[in-house]
């Protein structure tokens, strides 16, 4: 502690250098919470407790392929199964065909397996006795200013209606509201599945998947395997698993964001090794004599060394925190900023951590060639500029 | 006068590439406790290496150096530190001060070696100041000072500590006349009223004049001594 005024002071010795080779840390810790957020936010999809108890049951061979809708009744008479629901992508678009939203065509009790999801009582009555009403989630509901009743429009990418036209029209009858904004339901639009099966040519009585609840969650293995013993040998083998599981392989299927975020990551903090150590290597150049200086007045080869190191150790906590603090105020402000539409995990004390530890590492790694010339400077080879 | 610096049979030789260059050739020499020492001679006849090693910065190839009674021939590199950081007070031609520091933050530098508190550190930097005649100057930068002002921070630098031995290196060679006197007449207060003991290197006969004693070197040897009034 004796010596960080003098750390300090070598730090910003040139400023303007210093400031620059900052900023690029700071860049680079910000790009490594943005990054290190969205692979928490895919990590944690479907990790809720209430997920935990849901099982999809989908086909084996594909998620396109559709399941027959008979299979409802023989899955809910197994044992240890609470509610059976289903389900079939729908796709839509909102005015114009950029603004997707998620829209699924839901059986009727699809909401008693989503106990986490609530609508008005009023608001579900009127769901139910129009067939041609539709539920939103809280967020696309103020993303677009809609209101109950409001006629919506959705273009569906794939199912035309009885006309031939893929443009369908809805009425808002209920909004969904959950606990947590970054719920999937919060940004997605359900509307009956029987009006879709009776409107569609393309769908008659097939269903996409299945998402049932169990009694128990340690029954959860038991349960699937009896789903999935319900089809086997059949044309339509079905492949259950826990929510947690299908989203984790749906997003595989998308990409392995951990590698994708590793791989970034690592090629921009083995770049900033390069660069800063660069810097820190001509700025110890620039400072031999002020160093010679030190040692002649009594500092140990050690000291020096220490001075060093610290002053590079300094130069990447700075920049780490100032980088993740950024990122905490991007993540916070986010979801206000796009109207809920994006929303990134906080910066979580295991990303804290971790970009701490990144700092003290490129630090250390930055620092400890310019320190350890430091350490073996010859004080009178240094004096007389040799 | 008891010897403070006692130097017997002292040899350096440098190796340059291949070459071996002996810049000193067995010297003896004892300086006396409270003496003000001038060490002149030609360029490349020695004075800075002698000065180097009797500072404790080198160490000889051959002989014994004796300071205040400790053989410092023999120290390693982190006791000859310690031992600099309790015993001796640098003087440098350039002034060497680090310049993001203020006046006061240089001269405290010696101090973080000791044991001293943040308060204690500035109080002695401040009479170390106001001794050289720099008080009102603690909180300048050294780019905001002359190099006459500079040359008495370091001096204050030098002395805060309060070593035994001050070791000068040309610390007029870069002042005009007015400045340089200045700092001699400052070195030689340090000398006849704080007891300072002082080696100084220089090539200037005028500046050898504030001296006790001048030895002359020629081609690593010393050549004749001369007294002064």
């Amino acid at each position: 502690m004796k010596y960080l005024h003098l750390i300090w002071a070598a730090l910003f010795r040139r400023k303007t250098r210093t400031i620059l080779t900052l900023v690029s840390i700071i860049a680079a810790f910000l790009l490594f919470g943005l990054l290190d957020a969205v692979r928490v936010s895919f990590a944690e999809a479907g990790q809720s407790a209430n997920g935990a108890e849901r099982l999809q049951t989908g086909s084996k061979l594909s998620f396109i392929q559709t399941l027959p809708m008979a299979l409802q009744a023989r899955m809910a008479a197994i044992d240890g199964v609470k509610d059976v629901a289903f389900v079939n992508w729908f796709g839509g678009a909102y005015q114009d065909p950029h603004n997707q939203v998620f829209t699924f065509a839901v059986s009727e009790n699809y909401l008693d397996v989503y106990p986490e999801v609530s609508v008005d009582p009023g608001q579900r009555k009127a769901y139910s006795d129009d067939l041609n009403g539709i539920l939103a989630g809280e967020v696309l509901v103020k993303k677009y200013g809609w209101k109950i009743g409001d006629k919506i429009p959705l273009q569906s990418q794939i199912f035309p209606n009885k006309e031939g036209s893929k443009n369908w029209s809805f009425t808002l009858r209920g909004i969904m509201k959950s606990k947590d904004d970054k719920a999937f339901q919060s940004q997605m639009i359900v509307l009956h599945w029987k009006n879709f099966d009776e409107t569609t040519p393309y769908n008659r009585g097939q269903v996409g998947w299945y998402v049932s609840r169990v009694k128990d969650v340690n029954d959860a293995d038991r349960v699937a395997k009896a789903i999935d013993a319900l089809s086997a040998n059949s044309d339509h083998e079905t492949k259950t698993q826990t929510e947690q599981a299908a989203t984790r392989n749906w997003i595989k299927q998308l990409a392995d964001i951990g590698l994708i975020v590793t791989s970034i990551m690592g090629a921009v903090f083995f770049t900033l090794i390069l660069l800063t150590g660069n810097t820190m290597m001509q700025a110890v150049r620039e400072r031999t004599s002020e160093l010679a200086v030190l040692k002649t007045i009594g500092f140990s080869n050690g000291s020096v060394l220490g001075m060093v190191l610290a002053e590079s150790v300094m130069l990447l906590l700075l920049g780490g925190l100032i980088g993740l603090a950024l990122v905490s105020i991007i993540n916070a402000s986010l979801p206000a900023m796009s109207g809920g539409m994006i929303t990134n995990a906080a910066v979580g004390w295991k990303s804290w951590g971790l970009g701490i530890v990144l700092a003290l590492a490129i630090g250390i790694v930055i620092g400890a060639l310019p320190a350890s010339r430091a350490m073996r400077l010859n004080i009178v080879d240094a004096l007389a500029g040799r | 006068m008891s010897t403070l610096v006692e130097i017997r049979n002292v040899s350096k030789t440098y190796e340059r590439g291949k070459q071996k260059v002996e810049v000193l050739h067995h010297i003896d020499l004892n300086i006396a406790q409270g003496d003000f020492l001038a060490l002149m001679g030609p360029s490349g006849s020695g004075k800075t290496t002698l000065l180097n090693l009797i500072g404790g910065l080198d160490s000889p190839t051959q002989g014994q150096i004796s300071v205040g009674g400790t053989r410092i021939d023999n120290l390693n590199q982190g006791a000859l530190a310690k031992w600099r950081a309790s015993n001796v007070g640098f003087i440098f031609q350039f002034y060497n001060l680090l310049p993001m520091l203020s006046a006061q933050k240089n001269v405290e530098l010696p101090l973080l070696l000791t044991k001293l508190g943040a308060a204690q550190r500035k109080k002695n930097a401040a009479i170390a100041l106001q001794l050289v005649g720099l008080a009102e100057r603690a909180g300048h930068k050294p780019t905001e000072l002359s190099g006459g002002q500079q040359q008495r921070v370091a001096i204050a630098r030098a002395i805060v500590s309060d070593p035994t031995l001050l070791v000068c290196d040309e610390p007029t060679g870069d002042l005009d006349r007015q400045s340089a006197e200045d700092v001699l007449g400052l070195l030689q207060t340090l000398n006849r009223q704080h007891g300072k003991t002082i080696v100084m290197v220089t090539h200037d006969p005028k500046a050898a004049e504030y001296a006790t004693h001048t030895l002359h070197l020629d081609k690593g040897a010393l050549v004749e001594a001369a007294a002064h009034a």
